[in-house]
């Protein structure tokens, strides 16, 4: 089933980007998130005030905006390879003390994009065996050490497929290990593993969601509008 | 670096071309850096100028086609990779899926933390990260406080060879920002560790609180000749 949304794929990337932003900024607390490559970066364009902290796994804490023209120090990048800047505050470590911040819990979120989650909260997003790929970076420990897992995707894949599936077909990144995962069209969290619509976007109905999507859900008795802003 | 200055008997000032010349054929080597970050430069651009091959390669990446740590790929030089993200080679997965070259994928917070427990004698951890997935496959599993880990097994190399930023003429180094990455690991998991710094003070002009590795765990420093 195909739904054209009166949305484009950027305005799509946005949304989700600025409702994982949105999601931290109501936590009104000091928070340590690490932000994974694609959609998950997008979110640093939503974050205000100066209570999170980015860490990135190739050692930093503290990233700041991407550099642009004679701010660009190619010493100085994020995990996806970008040219980016300090923010006052910011110290920088090796990768065993950046995983062991990871692996030891003390990173409060963990954003990251994904292939396919599943009913069971299993997250596959770090191979498509094409031939194509090989590497599975920090994937599989920020899955397993973050305190919380976001996964911030676009619903569909390119050809409509619901990302949401009932069980993973890809090689497994972590499994049960997913707590909310934001989509253009709806927020859903995982609630004794079981996954949960919390939030739907305006341009959808339930039935069509429904439709749209792979995997079962249950919906939320206080079921709300997506929170857009 | 001049030729004579600071080059006494017993000194670890060494030419980029003496240094490389130290790495046997068939050798494991570490190569510090992610991405084209904190890799060193002129080593690795002379280790690809040489004929010393069948190397397996240790580091987090594989640099970009042809760049970089990518050179020693293009020509051949390599028998096997450690390491966990190539991506940004699409050299790799082809050299691999035609049969060239061995490549082990280690999650990088386990690839990282397995360079570390070599240095610090320790030979095997258990961690949680990859139960379940295909790159746990084959390894022991155990149970710690109602969690399965794995067992995974340090690593070890012939040579490391490390970007550093400043080094004293002892072999004191100092990193600079995202360019520290898996250099001070690899310092200390390799049998013979060579450092290309970007500048060599005097002994006792570093401030001992800004060493991050000791000049104990660095046998050669070398820095690129200025064009």
């Amino acid at each position: 089933m195909t739904v054209t949304l009166p949305i484009s794929e950027e305005q799509a990337k946005e949304r989700i980007a600025t409702r994982i932003a949105r999601h931290f900024l109501e936590q009104d607390r000091k928070l340590v998130i690490n932000l994974g490559v694609g959609i998950p970066t997008m979110v640093a364009n939503y974050i205000r005030g100066g209570n999170i902290f980015i860490q990135a796994e190739n050692g930093i804490l503290g990233v700041g905006p991407l550099a642009e023209g004679d701010k660009i120090d190619r010493q100085l990048i994020n995990a996806g390879r970008q040219p980016v800047t300090e923010t006052p505050g910011c110290s920088y470590f090796d990768s065993a003390t950046s995983f062991g911040m990871i692996r030891g819990g003390h990173v409060d979120a963990t954003v990251i994009g994904a292939f396919e989650v599943d009913e069971e909260g299993n997250i596959s997003n770090w191979i498509i065996p094409n031939g194509k790929q090989l590497g599975v970076g920090g994937a599989m420990d920020l899955v397993t050490g973050a305190k919380q897992v976001i996964v911030g995707m676009q619903h569909t894949t390119k050809d409509g497929k619901s990302k949401l599936v009932k069980r993973c077909r890809l090689p497994v990144t972590g499994f049960g290990e997913v707590d909310l995962v934001v989509t253009e069209l709806g927020v859903f969290t995982f609630e004794a593993r079981r996954l949960v619509l919390k939030e739907i976007a305006p341009e959808i109905s339930l039935k069509a969601l429904t439709a749209l999507t792979e995997a079962r859900f249950q919906v939320s008795p206080g079921l709300q509008p997506m929170a857009l802003s | 670096m001049s030729s004579e200055r600071g080059m006494s008997e017993g000194t670890k000032l060494k030419s980029i071309g003496e240094a490389v010349s130290r790495i046997q054929p068939g050798s494991r080597i570490m190569i510090g850096g992610f991405g084209l970050a904190g890799y060193p430069e002129g080593l690795v651009e002379a280790l690809a100028a040489s004929d010393i091959r069948d190397l397996t390669i240790i580091s987090n990446d594989l640099g970009s086609r042809g760049v970089g740590l990518g050179k020693l790929l293009t020509n051949g030089q390599i028998r096997g990779l450690i390491g966990n993200y190539y991506n940004w080679n699409p050299e790799v997965a082809q050299a691999y899926s035609e049969g060239k070259i061995q490549v082990t994928l280690v999650p990088q917070g386990t690839f990282a933390e397995a360079i570390r427990a070599a240095g610090v004698g320790i030979p095997a951890f258990y961690t949680a990260t990859g139960v379940g997935t295909e790159l746990a496959k084959g390894k022991e599993l155990k149970e710690f406080n109602g969690r399965t880990c794995v067992l995974e097994r340090a690593i070890h190399a012939d040579v490391a060879l490390i970007k550093a930023c400043k080094a004293d003429e002892l072999g004191n180094l100092t990193y600079y920002k995202t360019a520290r990455n898996f250099n001070p690991l690899m310092a200390i998991a390799a049998t013979l560790t060579i450092a290309e710094v970007d500048e060599i003070v005097p002994t006792g002009s570093l401030d001992p609180e800004a060493v991050v590795t000791p000049h104990m765990f660095v046998h050669i420093i070398t820095k690129r000749e200025r064009e």
